[in-house]
């Protein structure tokens, strides 16, 4: 188990830079399809930021910001944003992931549709990155049950 | 259906991510939903085939870009056919777990998840005409199949744990490959890559990239001196998965390695300017010999099966690297008999770990009197196994034979004969155990008591007798499969 940190400069500065880190992570995110960065290269700026505020502000802090059921359905969620706007272009005739057909939806211009397609893709694994990363480091960090019994274990000899 | 090839994925695949969500409903109806997604995959790799059948080739662009920068799902009549094979075994093996995994597992939610993403990658390996695309889905059916083997009985977590390891340097040596050619042609569709290799043919980076693709492959497949991981896995590993996984993922392996042989390098490049043909001969041989030899050793039913697709996997490696084209044919009818076969014996398996809760051959005593129809369905697998006649196994098996002989590799000829010969042995010890002619010595009067077995629930029965009646059907009609599907993928030289 982590525990909050007692070191102010440690809290303070990573206070001031998790809102920073998360910024540029959107910013990574949102530039991916035109510049480089993307959606994995964000989601893992994005979970970086959260694994810092969980090994400076401990589990319990970081748990309450986002709980692991959450990061379930939220990993589950970013595939499924990926997979769905594909799909959904089938359903508008094209084929999987043919953004341009997405454009009478959208009431935008097949090139901007594309453009606006990956844009969706992009946040959809940005997010299952994200959670996936935070969801590894949760369940490195908690003490599970396999850390119970190593523990109890060492006492008993 | 112009877009069946990409439902055949994209359907399990939503279907697997909505799996928890269906599971937040009640548990019992994620057993229905990942059999429904199962069965649509099914329907749409038949409409597939029907659509090859018709018109040939089928090339589905993703994104609608076009091959040598977008994503490219090509089916030929080869992945056409490995597609319905793919997309039955895993509908046959979903609708099996029903009550093993519920007794040996019982978190349905999850295990139906990973269990559905473990046929999008099998799959999409399949149905993908893009190198790094068969990477992705590689990955997919790997690390699922990590997870899936983990939950089985003791020790499986450890077995899993081998697998990863040895599994992970066979893919980084796939994607190894894949970088290397990537270097030197600039492309990752497979037809393209191929179109751009022959002018590099005697670049030592392709002859590398080469080697890096067939080892990789040969570790995923389980290729005798890399088999280590194999036994273990799929022992411990609960029944409806070992089920699912070792007809599947020996065979897609051998898939990717025909492909990366004659659709991506060529037959003249992989034959003729690469002693690879040689290699894979005797490396055959050995897997026939050494598999035969260790499954004779086993007294655990699901390690001896284990050994068995060692066996199995150096016909079908040797037969490709006998190089004609009857071996070949051979091979490749023995992918999908193997298929068949692997999976009616681990049906089977399943259902005596079922009921008997042993898989320890000494504890299938009067299997036969309480389990008629399940042991029915056991005898035709194994007479299958050993290449009797009216089954498919052995119509491979003379495939193989022939096309030994006309390469005049006699010691291949040895070995698959006298690796029949031993099935023998080993299907009959077995057999003979569940007649229970061998109880009579050993105080036989406290096993009749624990022996109050009766026949396997509907659910498992049902499977293992489809299974069974399909080999016979394989076997009577090779000629139309070779003939429609089979020829089409062998090279002539």
């Amino acid at each position: 188990m982590i525990h909050n940190s007692t070191d102010v400069i440690i809290k303070t500065v990573a206070r001031i830079f998790i809102p920073f880190i998360q910024l540029y992570a959107l910013y990574v995110i949102m530039h991916g399809h035109y510049s480089p960065g993307g959606g994995f290269q964000g989601g893992v700026i994005l979970g970086a930021s959260l694994i810092l505020l969980l090994i400076t502000h401990g589990e319990r802090v970081a748990m309450q910001r986002i709980s692991e059921n959450w990061i379930t359905i939220l990993f589950s969620l970013g595939v499924l944003i990926y997979a769905g706007i594909g799909t959904l272009c089938l359903f508008f005739g094209g084929n999987f992931l043919d953004y341009g057909v997405l454009a009478p939806l959208l009431h935008v211009s097949p090139a901007a549709a594309r453009s606006l397609g990956i844009l969706g893709v992009e946040i959809g694994v940005g997010i299952a990155v994200m959670s996936v990363m935070v969801s590894i480091f949760y369940n490195i960090a908690r003490s599970g049950p396999y850390r119970n019994k190593g523990t109890t274990a060492r006492r008993e000899s | 259906m112009q877009h069946s090839p990409i439902l055949i994925i994209i359907i399990p695949l939503i279907c697997a991510l909505l799996t928890p969500l269906v599971g937040r409903i009640s548990r019992d109806l994620c057993f229905y939903w990942a059999v429904s997604a199962l069965t649509a995959s099914v329907v749409f790799s038949v409409v597939t085939l029907k659509r090859v059948l018709e018109s040939g080739v089928i090339h589905y662009y993703l994104g609608n870009w076009s091959p040598p920068w977008g994503i490219e799902y090509v089916v030929d009549h080869l992945n056409a056919l490995m597609l319905v094979l793919v997309a039955t075994v895993a509908l046959i093996a979903a609708i099996y777990s029903k009550k093993s995994i519920q007794r040996e597992f019982g978190r349905k939610t999850a295990f139906y998840t990973i269990f559905l993403l473990q046929s999008v990658g099998f799959l999409g390996i399949v149905v993908t005409g893009d190198l790094f695309n068969l990477y992705v889905f590689l990955e997919i059916a790997s690390l699922t199949g990590y997870g899936l083997i983990a939950i089985g009985e003791e020790g499986a977590l450890l077995a899993s744990f081998r697998y990863i390891i040895m599994g992970t340097v066979g893919a980084c040596f796939y994607l190894l490959g894949v970088g290397y050619l990537y270097m030197v042609t600039g492309s990752l569709n497979m037809a393209d890559v191929a179109a751009l290799l022959p002018s590099l043919h005697t670049s030592k980076v392709v002859q590398v990239a080469f080697a890096f693709f067939m080892v990789g492959v040969a570790v995923k497949m389980a290729l005798f001196p890399l088999h280590s991981w194999l036994p273990d896995a799929y022992t411990r590993a609960p029944s409806s998965v070992s089920a699912f996984l070792s007809p599947l993922m020996t065979k897609i392996s051998i898939y990717v390695m025909i492909r990366i042989l004659f659709t991506v390098f060529g037959q003249d490049f992989s034959f003729r300017m690469m002693p690879t043909a040689t290699i894979m001969v005797w490396l055959g041989i050995a897997a026939i010999i050494a598999g035969a030899f260790m499954a004779l050793a086993q007294t655990d039913f699901k390690r001896m099966l284990c050994y068995i697709i060692v066996a199995e996997v150096g016909y079908m490696v040797g037969g490709i690297g006998l190089a004609n084209p009857i071996a070949i044919k051979g091979a490749i009818l023995h992918l999908l008999n193997d298929a068949v076969m692997t999976l009616g014996l681990f049906l089977v398996a399943g259902i005596i770990v079922y009921q008997v809760r042993s898989h320890m051959i000494s504890d299938f005593r009067a299997c036969f009197r309480t389990m008629p129809f399940t042991m029915t369905a056991f005898v035709t697998f194994a007479l299958s196994i050993i290449g009797v006649p009216p089954t498919g196994g052995f119509f491979s098996k003379w495939y193989l034979l022939q096309g030994a002989m006309i390469a005049h590799n006699w010691v291949f000829v040895t070995a698959l004969l006298g690796s029949s010969l031993i099935n023998i042995v080993l299907f009959f010890r077995v057999i003979e155990i569940g007649y229970g002619f061998k109880t009579l010595g050993d105080g036989h009067s406290d096993h009749e008591e624990k022996t109050v077995v009766a026949e396997a629930p509907v659910s498992m029965l049902l499977p293992a007798l489809t299974v069974a009646v399909a080999i016979l059907l394989i076997g009577l009609y090779n000629q139309p499969i070779i003939n429609n599907f089979i020829q089409f993928a062998v090279p002539h030289p």
